[in-house]
């Protein structure tokens, strides 16, 4: 066998495991070119434009990574639990709950330092949220109901809640326009990262992800998750408390959108009120599907769909595309992620074969994880 | 509350069960079509709101609502065929493209209706059936859709279709049991796709329901998740056509509850009231699952109950 060859075989190798997400994108950009020029609209001009809303200044970088910083958050919520086998898409509700908390906790509380008053605000929002998922993980342990339906039920149900505290018992009565809660003093707001305009919610986002990641590979309670998610009844035969580690998924995956909810109260919207409710929770479940729930490549993917939601306002202004453009092009994506996920499966029996025919190739040890 | 408020609010409850009800319907028996066959399609959501988007423009370029049902249904047919084929593919989670679709479905209809609305389309026309009574309230109450009562026909056509013809067999064998299927000779996948694509099918009318007669006009927020709560509804109507009708009625009513409380004065806890629905389905999903055993007549190859 010639070195070329075996040099092929050996970048082949390596490079199944990203072959799906590859085809996916192109996949993804053809149906979307395909979809505008069908209508006349000038399809290569609007892809470009998106590249450039997204990453091609520093305004650009600025807004694709203020939209990232909750995304990171609210996709752990999708990411953590389905680490035990549950597809939660109840996010926005948690963020709500949190950024509700969040908001109204130091008007309760003696007027702290903000040093004390903010981890104490980022404590009741992640406990506002990891509540509010636990239920569904409980829901689903208990009683056997679905928790896909009934995460996305409870987040109705949390908006509901929201609004209706928002524009009643917890309502700024000098909010006129827009109905608010009291808002925050000023020594409690988050700063902006030195030189940006985005907020430390992103760092600690990244951190966030970065811990779930050492967590869900190096920690006994990840391995167990990953257990339960695999095979509940071998779980169970080996002795694992599944429930308490279903709910602590929940509760964790909870807790961090919660915690985007306070960071968005605290550094962006300096109260709660309805403008929290930007669909940071459902565009998390795209971003955490498209990292193919791993938390490392959750932050690739939130700054990517930060990005394409930032390039929106850019298409409507240049081009006068709808805003749903973006969610037209989100919305190709979900689905080319999950169809070409069927190659997978013909992937890894061509790897084994490849794998036969090279003896010497060493397995790199990464690679053992993504069969 | 005084006797007439009282009288005003079940009248209110009434009309709005059947009103608020049927676009409930016809999701509901899309999904019970497709659970039958033992896939779930959570993207029903994003197959309603394209096809209501796509019977407005289609009523409001053609002039004739019927016209817009129609194409409406041949968009959610589409859609429906889409879950079907991409599901049938190995390793492609079904309760996770239906999300995917959902996103999709949505992200079309805002992109493609964007012109469509501000102008008036041609309404669906009701019947009335309320002649005979001297009480405006009442006559009010009694002016039903034509689509409603298309709706019950089919509900009981699919009930009786489900029990007893070779095909609503060939469905439910497929969905119970997938080997027996395969071993007497039918094709698996493409009964599951036909099924799927029948359900976007009504899913879709169910949509249209709603942008051509209520609230009756095309905008980004007209669905309020009906497409979600019929998944959840079909579970709490063990999957029995005619089951579907008492509980699309029964969240109709709750659906209504909201404005009918507005109408006798009760303005407090709008958003709450509003909720009424999901709370609804929550806490009936509390009541009927059990986490030690399949429902009673559930489809045995759905991933959903297991």
């Amino acid at each position: 066998m010639t070195p070329t060859r075996r040099l092929a075989i050996r970048l082949g190798i390596s490079a199944t495991p990203l072959l799906p997400t590859l085809c996916a994108l192109s996949g993804t950009l053809l149906l979307f070119v395909l979809f505008l020029a069908l209508q006349g609209r000038p399809a290569g001009e609007a892809c470009s434009l998106i590249f450039e809303g997204a990453f091609g200044s520093s305004f650009a970088w600025q807004n694709t990574l203020q939209r990232a910083a909750p995304l990171l958050l609210t996709a752990l919520c999708v990411a953590l639990p389905a680490r035990v086998g549950l597809i939660v898409i109840g996010g926005e509700g948690a963020l709500a709950m949190g950024g509700l908390a969040a908001a109204v906790l130091p008007s309760w509380l003696p007027p702290w330092s903000p040093w004390l008053m903010l981890p104490a605000m980022a404590a009741a929002a992640m406990i506002a949220g990891g509540v509010w998922i636990a239920l569904c993980g409980a829901l689903r342990q208990w009683r056997g109901v679905n928790e896909t339906i009934s995460s996305l039920l409870l987040s109705y149900l949390a908006i509901a809640i929201f609004k209706h505290l928002v524009e009643g018992p917890l309502r700024d009565p000098a909010s006129l326009n827009k109905p608010s809660t009291l808002p925050l003093p000023d020594a409690y707001l988050i700063n902006p990262l030195p030189g940006m305009e985005v907020h430390w919610g992103l760092v600690w986002g990244g951190l966030a992800c970065l811990a779930a990641w050492v967590f869900l590979r190096h920690s006994v309670s990840g391995f167990a998750m990953a257990i339960v998610g695999g095979n509940v009844r071998t779980a169970r035969l080996v002795g694992l408390p599944v429930n308490r580690l279903l709910l602590l998924a929940c509760a964790m995956g909870g807790a961090a959108a919660g915690l985007a909810g306070m960071f968005e109260v605290a550094a962006v919207h300096g109260s709660a009120n309805s403008a929290l409710l930007a669909g940071y929770g459902f565009s998390g479940i795209l971003v955490a599907f498209a990292a193919r729930q791993n938390p490392l490549a959750i932050i690739v993917c939130a700054i990517v769909i930060g990005g394409v939601e930032a390039s929106g306002s850019l298409l409507q202004r240049r081009l006068d595309l709808p805003d749903a453009t973006t969610l037209v092009l989100q919305g190709l994506l979900f689905c080319n992620l999950l169809a070409w996920e069927a190659i997978s499966g013909r992937l890894a029996a061509l790897k084994l074969r490849w794998q036969e025919t090279t003896p010497n190739t060493a397995l790199p040890a990464s690679e053992a994880s993504h069969v | 509350m005084s006797e007439s408020e009282f009288i005003t609010l079940l009248l209110a409850l009434f009309a709005g069960a059947i009103r608020v009800g049927t676009p409930f319907l016809f999701v509901s028996l899309g999904e019970c079509i497709t659970e039958k066959g033992g896939r779930v399609n959570l993207g029903l959501e994003g197959i309603l709101v394209c096809g209501a988007m796509t019977g407005y423009a289609v009523s409001y370029f053609s002039g004739s609502a019927w016209l817009g049902v129609l194409a409406a249904g041949c968009s959610g047919l589409l859609l429906g065929t889409l879950h079907g084929l991409v599901c049938s593919l190995p390793r492609v989670n079904d309760i996770a493209f239906g999300i995917a679709l959902m996103l999709l479905g949505t992200g079309l209809a805002f992109f493609l209706g964007k012109p469509f609305i501000q102008p008036q389309a041609a309404m669906l026309p009701s019947i009335n059936l309320g002649g005979w009574s001297s009480n405006l309230q009442l006559q009010h109450a009694l002016q039903i859709n034509a689509l409603f009562l298309l709706g019950v026909v089919l509900a009981l056509l699919l009930q009786w279709g489900m029990a007893g013809t070779r095909w609503g067999l060939a469905l439910r064998l497929v969905g119970d049991h997938a080997e027996t299927a395969r071993a007497l000779g039918y094709r698996v996948n493409t009964i599951r796709i036909a099924a799927t694509a029948c359900g976007g099918f009504l899913a879709a009318v169910g949509g249209a329901y709603l942008s051509l007669y209520y609230p009756g006009s095309w905008n980004e927020g007209l669905s309020s998740g009906q497409g979600l709560m019929a998944v959840a509804l079909v579970i709490f109507a063990r999957w029995q056509p005619l089951r579907c009708l008492g509980a699309a009625l029964l969240f109709g009513a709750a659906g209504a509850l909201g404005p009918a409380l507005q109408a006798v004065g009760i303005t407090s806890g709008y958003y709450l009231f509003n909720a009424a629905p999901y709370a609804l389905t929550l806490l009936i999903m509390i009541l009927t699952c059990r986490p030690d055993r399949t429902l009673g007549n559930a489809p045995g190859e759905l991933s959903l109950t297991r």
